[in-house]
């Protein structure tokens, strides 16, 4: 088993589906010669031919348009828009097409498509790449949206997302891409995809987070449990539809919980979970849930990316906050 | 300076609008059987339309888009595709939508605020109506590029109309479509108004067929009131779509004669002499005034022909009003293949078990 990163085991997902699968094409920007411009699709045209790896024209709206049309022709388009701000464009296809088409028909047509799309802040880049769109995907209707944080469940989620028979927009997180490697074996497996997954158990507090913020989240865990502070981390991974079972459980068990998050708080996925605590674990809580966001802002350029980020202090006052909570 | 590129947009037209005519008729067209069979079609969506406006006015049918005017442009397209084609189409599509096995009483539940008029029983890999305007332009360039992969002989047809082609989403079908060589046939119907925008506000393009020369694809404009001229062009870009000859651009001028939908009065912005010129190049009459000149047709047939239309839609609608609505369940049970468990309560909730 090899050691990867985040984006290497996309890759090899990629790889994978598309040697089990002889349907599935991956299409987007620079995804064939190129190998994407995060190396995401690397080897993919040399291996399966420029027919099934196909480098667009410059035009989102065009990927995953197209993608639709492939899908109800019975293919699985895999597609890929290059950073998260280009993404919005797309919004109108799979909003008014992509997540209706299975139900406007009564099952005639579906759309089995992935849209692959880098998401977040924190890697120095120009204006629009640092973008958290996961709750605009999130509301709407039809879809499934998925977030992973590690190169195993990127292996897996992507490989259940190719394979599930409705559009889901695959989240990636750009920070992570490369922080870390993890053994991923080339087994083929999925992972479910609406199960949160629990990283670390734990009887004092619940964390709850997704996409690249599990990195500092879990850290946070870490420097708790020296202080002797006990916390369950859980990475929600697939954030439409969501697992509050687990989350439930969880906090039944911990009586507090703080959700930790990158993208804005209004109306965020955040405020979604906080809002089924208040009305399904109230009785089970020891305080109030606690929301660990960016603020309301666009995303600063650069130089001021890292403190509209949240980070590990701010994820430890709001532990704190929760436990002392008389 | 020398010229970098030039081109020229042909007009394609056989009848006149007194169904005279003016150019050698194509093959197909010198069959008088084969045009009375066009003929027909064209009655019966006629009939259709009027049936549908007057059930929108009795309040037994939502907003409904008339095609009143565009016979001819629907009629040569039913006719001319393959049965496995694939038809990607606007609101305003719904003869060649019954040419293709669509059923009235379908079409009828769809405008009727049900869902189940999209699941056709044929032709089953065609698109539902497309209200978003110009996004199905990319849907089709998907379709056509499956079938591109695998080799099949089949082609997409996307239909759009004049304030269609002012939108990104066309542009980018076009280009795709030109740069892939797709089997994809993108028909424009220029019928001169968008709502209350006139042809003259879209575009300063001298033709919306010339839009396909910026993408490198074949553009062609016709007589859309002339059902031998969409027939034969349509005909023409299919063959070559199907011998994987790539795309082709028709924008077909013809009139609205109706109000944008029952929920539109045109008469707030457009004037009543420019209906009433519009009236006298309609595409059944010149259709009608050819085959009687070619005594394909009469008076008995026509008479026959419009009670035959008129008990068929009759029958289609009250079978259409005979549907009761859809169970509760149906909102969540073909929203996914399969309902994840994060939805069972609110199904519950909604069908009260």
């Amino acid at each position: 088993m090899a050691q990867i990163t985040l984006v290497e085991a996309i890759n090899l997902a990629l790889h994978r589906a598309m040697a089990d699968d002889g349907d599935v094409v991956v299409l987007g920007q620079d995804v064939g010669r190129d190998g994407g411009v995060f190396r995401a699709t690397l080897g993919l045209l040399d291996k399966f031919g420029p027919e099934r790896v196909i480098d667009t024209p410059l035009a989102e709206n065009l990927i995953a348009g197209a993608s639709i049309g492939m899908a109800a022709e019975g293919l699985k388009p895999v597609a890929e828009i290059q950073f998260s701000g280009f993404s919005y464009t797309v919004l109108d296809q799979i909003l008014n097409h992509a997540g209706r088409l299975r139900h406007r028909t009564r099952g005639r047509l579906s759309c089995p498509m992935v849209l692959r799309t880098p998401c977040g802040a924190g890697i120095h880049p120009p204006e629009h790449h640092s973008e958290s769109p996961d709750a605009m995907f999130a509301h709407i209707p039809g879809i499934r949206v998925v977030y992973p944080s590690s190169p195993k469940r990127a292996y897996g989620l992507l490989l259940a997302a190719i394979r599930d028979p409705d559009p889901v927009i695959f989240l990636e997180p750009t920070r992570l891409y490369r922080l870390f490697k993890e053994e991923v074996a080339d087994d083929g497996q999925s992972l479910a995809l609406d199960a949160c997954y629990t990283l670390r158990e734990g009887t004092d507090v619940t964390l709850v987070s997704w996409g690249a913020m599990i990195y500092e989240t879990l850290q946070v865990a870490d420097e708790l449990s020296e202080q002797g502070i006990a916390a369950e981390v859980i990475d929600v991974a697939t954030l439409k539809p969501i697992d509050f079972d687990t989350i439930l459980a969880s906090v039944a068990k911990t009586g507090r919980c703080v959700i930790v998050t990158e993208a804005p708080r209004h109306c965020s996925i955040a405020s979604e979970i906080s809002a089924h605590l208040a009305e399904h674990g109230l009785l089970t809580l020891l305080a109030p849930v606690l929301r660990v966001t960016a603020p309301d802002v666009v995303v600063p350029l650069s130089r001021l990316e890292h403190h509209y980020l949240p980070g590990k202090a701010q994820i430890t006052a709001a532990v704190r906050k929760v436990l002392e909570f008389a | 300076m020398t010229t970098a590129a030039s081109f020229q947009i042909e007009y394609l037209q056989f009848l006149d609008p007194q169904g005279k005519v003016v150019n050698s008729l194509p093959e197909f067209a010198t069959d008088a059987a084969k045009l009375v069979e066009l003929y027909r079609a064209m009655v019966l969506m006629r009939t259709y339309d009027a049936k549908a406006i007057a059930l929108q006015r009795t309040g037994q049918l939502g907003t409904y888009a008339s095609m009143l005017g565009k016979e001819a442009v629907e009629a040569g397209i039913g006719a001319a595709m393959a049965k496995d084609d694939v038809f990607l189409c606007t609101y305003r599509e719904n003869g060649v939508q019954i040419m293709r096995g669509v059923t009235i009483q379908e079409l009828l539940l769809y405008w009727g605020g049900d869902e189940r008029g999209s699941d056709f029983a044929v032709p089953r890999k065609d698109f539902p109506v497309c209200i978003t305007i110009a996004s199905q332009c990319l849907h089709a360039a998907g379709v056509a590029y499956a079938m591109k992969l695998r080799k099949q002989k089949r082609a997409a047809v996307c239909m759009i109309g004049d304030g269609a082609t002012s939108k990104g989403d066309f542009y980018e079908g076009l280009n795709a479509a030109g740069t892939w060589q797709l089997p994809l046939v993108f028909f424009i119907t220029n019928n001169q108004w968008a709502i209350s925008v006139p042809r003259t506000t879209q575009s300063a393009a001298q033709t919306l067929a010339q839009k396909a020369i910026a993408a490198g694809v074949a553009g062609v404009q016709i007589d859309g009131n002339d059902v031998i001229a969409v027939h034969h062009a349509v005909t023409e870009a299919l063959a070559k779509a199907h011998a994987g000859g790539g795309p082709t651009v028709i924008e077909a001028v013809t009139y609205r004669l109706a109000d944008h939908t029952t929920a539109d009065d045109a008469s707030r912005y457009r004037p009543p002499e420019q209906v009433a010129d519009a009236w006298k190049r309609e595409p059944i009459l010149r259709l009608r005034n050819y085959l009687s000149e070619a005594a394909a047709w009469d008076k008995a047939r026509e008479e026959t022909l419009l009670k035959q239309c008129n008990e068929q839609v009759q029958a289609a609608a009250q079978a259409y009003i005979d549907t009761p609505p859809p169970p509760l369940e149906q909102m969540f049970d073909h929203l996914y293949a399969t309902l994840p468990a994060a939805y069972f309560a609110q199904r519950a909730a909604i069908i009260g078990k």
